[in-house]
């Protein structure tokens, strides 16, 4: 093991308030920390120096909650590929290295205080269509829709999406477009979200759009910066879900209903 | 449009008082627009207009390597197609094209800058190129161009390329002549510079646009994606080379002068 003497310069801001970068030295860090237990070091210092502890997301620390954030070095969960802050070493960081930690930047995600944002949109954006409606009672019987070895591997793929936000952070745009088309696309190639694939496709994205993200420009850095390397060929099937399900809307119209409606 | 649009997206359906029979198809069509992929396939769709409109004039502007009677015969044509029409179509389809490509970018460029307001303090890019970075501005810069283009070779504003001297006969008809104007005009230096700078600029566009339609169509798949990026680059170097070749030749080669 060795120690690592760092100088970082963090992200401090409280809510609705403009924020500011601080020089904090980081000296001392074994270098078979995670960047999260580094980040405990500093507080635990911070604290005894009567200082006020950085603020920052975390939970599982196992790379599967999606919780952790931080842009680290202007890229959102640091420089190693698919991997969360919480599962980043500081290994992979030199002696007397500088390194920038910031918030996971948008519009969409107010900063709570310091490195937290509020990642509420995916929330709602979920809620507008991220589900499939299914009867309760009894589990259904297992394999009582067949579906297809391949359909159900791209789907898991889809599905290993943790909905950390690194994709926004890491697009110039700050564009939801991996986040949603990944949620969107997993249920929209499996069976039982055919029913509601067109009501989602538009929900979903009319949501992403009211929340404020940019737009997508094909550039794929949310493809390098996802902890779990979703692809943006999701994107590609978001768009064209989009395009007929607009159209359907457009020119059929909902299905008419026997009792009118509203 | 923009503003109908914009209502359109803030409620969940929008009635329009003056057209209530065609309402809920253009109520649907307002919302299409107003949405962030629906832009970005009206720019898509546009986009490949354009890009076969490069090419084709491009292979017609390569005929002045043929020669006089090749460019000026060709010039003729499009002018008389369709009894003068056709010309017209063409011209008001790609004003067209140009304008939804221009204003819906504009529009989304808008966007993405609201969407992060404060910006990061150290920006670092993993893959993504610097022509997909800059597309707003080689995108603005080409407009410029085309205006100028215009005003240079179809307005025929300056060098007297209005005037009797750039006059023909062909088949009995007057027609333009198209290649003494091309070596005129590409014989002042500025013009030929521009002219290049303009090129570059327009090859950087389609090496990130080209292969980005398609993924905004929702065609690239895992298989075609490399294929229609190797195209879009192998494309991009085709129309720069292409449209290079005519005022490098003549004047740095002085080919035709």
């Amino acid at each position: 093991m060795s120690l690592l003497n760092l100088q970082l310069k963090v992200w401090r801001q409280n809510q609705g308030q403009p924020g500011h970068f601080q020089d904090i030295k980081a000296s001392q860090i074994p270098d078979h920390a995670s960047f999260l237990e580094m980040m405990d070091i500093v507080n635990e210092r911070l604290i005894k120096d009567g200082g006020d502890p950085v603020a920052f997301d975390h939970d599982c620390r196992e790379g599967i909650c999606g919780m952790c954030s931080m842009t680290i070095n202007g890229i959102a969960h640091g420089p190693e590929k698919a991997t969360t802050t919480c599962q980043l070493h500081m290994r992979k960081f030199r002696d007397g290295d500088t390194i920038w930690v910031e918030p996971f930047r948008a519009r969409a995600f107010p900063v709570v205080k310091d490195l937290m944002v509020d990642r509420g949109a995916f929330d709602r954006i979920q809620q507008a269509g991220g589900f499939v409606t299914v009867r309760t009672g009894a589990a259904p019987d297992a394999n009582s829709i067949l579906i297809g070895k391949e359909v159900a591997d791209a789907a898991m793929d889809a599905a290993a999406c943790i909905g950390c936000g690194a994709c926004v952070a890491s697009c110039k745009n700050a564009s939801a477009m991996l986040f949603v088309s990944a949620k969107a696309g997993q249920l929209n190639s499996l069976p039982q979200g055919q029913p509601e694939k067109d009501r989602r496709t538009l929900g979903m994205v009319r949501q992403m759009d009211k929340e404020g993200f940019g737009n997508c420009t094909n550039q794929y850095e949310c493809e390098a910066a996802c902890p779990k390397e979703i692809s943006v060929r999701w994107i590609t099937k978001l768009n064209r879900d989009y395009a007929l399900a607009s159209a359907k809307e457009a020119f059929v119209g909902v299905q008419e209903r026997a009792e009118g409606g509203d | 449009m923009k503003k109908a649009g914009a209502a359109c997206g803030a409620v969940a359906y929008c009635q329009s008082e003056l057209f209530p029979l065609m309402s809920a198809v253009f109520d649907s069509l307002f919302r299409f627009y107003a949405s962030s992929i629906g832009k970005k396939i009206l720019v898509a769709l546009t986009g490949a207009m354009l890009v076969i409109f490069v090419l084709g004039h491009m292979i017609g502007n390569l005929l002045v390597f043929v020669g006089p009677d090749a460019i000026n015969e060709y010039g003729h044509l499009l002018q008389t197609a369709l009894h003068g029409g056709g010309v017209w179509i063409a011209r008001l389809g790609l004003l067209a094209a140009v304008v939804v490509h221009v204003i819906a970018t504009i529009h989304l460029t808008k966007q993405n800058r609201a969407a992060r307001v404060d910006g990061y303090g150290k920006v670092a890019s993993q893959v993504s190129s610097k022509s997909s970075r800059t597309m707003i501005w080689s995108g603005l810069t080409i407009l410029a161009f085309i205006i100028y283009h215009l005003l240079h070779f179809t307005a025929r504003l300056w060098h007297g390329f209005g005037g009797a001297a750039y006059e023909i006969q062909i088949d009995g008809h007057k027609a333009h002549n198209v290649y003494k104007m091309v070596i005129d005009g590409f014989s002042w230096a500025p013009a030929s510079i521009f002219y290049v700078i303009a090129m570059l600029l327009l090859s950087s566009h389609l090496s990130h646009g080209v292969s980005s339609l398609f993924q905004t169509l929702g065609l690239s798949t895992h298989r075609s994606e490399p294929l229609f990026k190797k195209l879009g680059y192998a494309f991009a170097l085709l129309v720069v080379i292409g449209n290079c070749s005519i005022p490098i030749s003549i004047l740095v080669f002085g080919y035709g002068r």
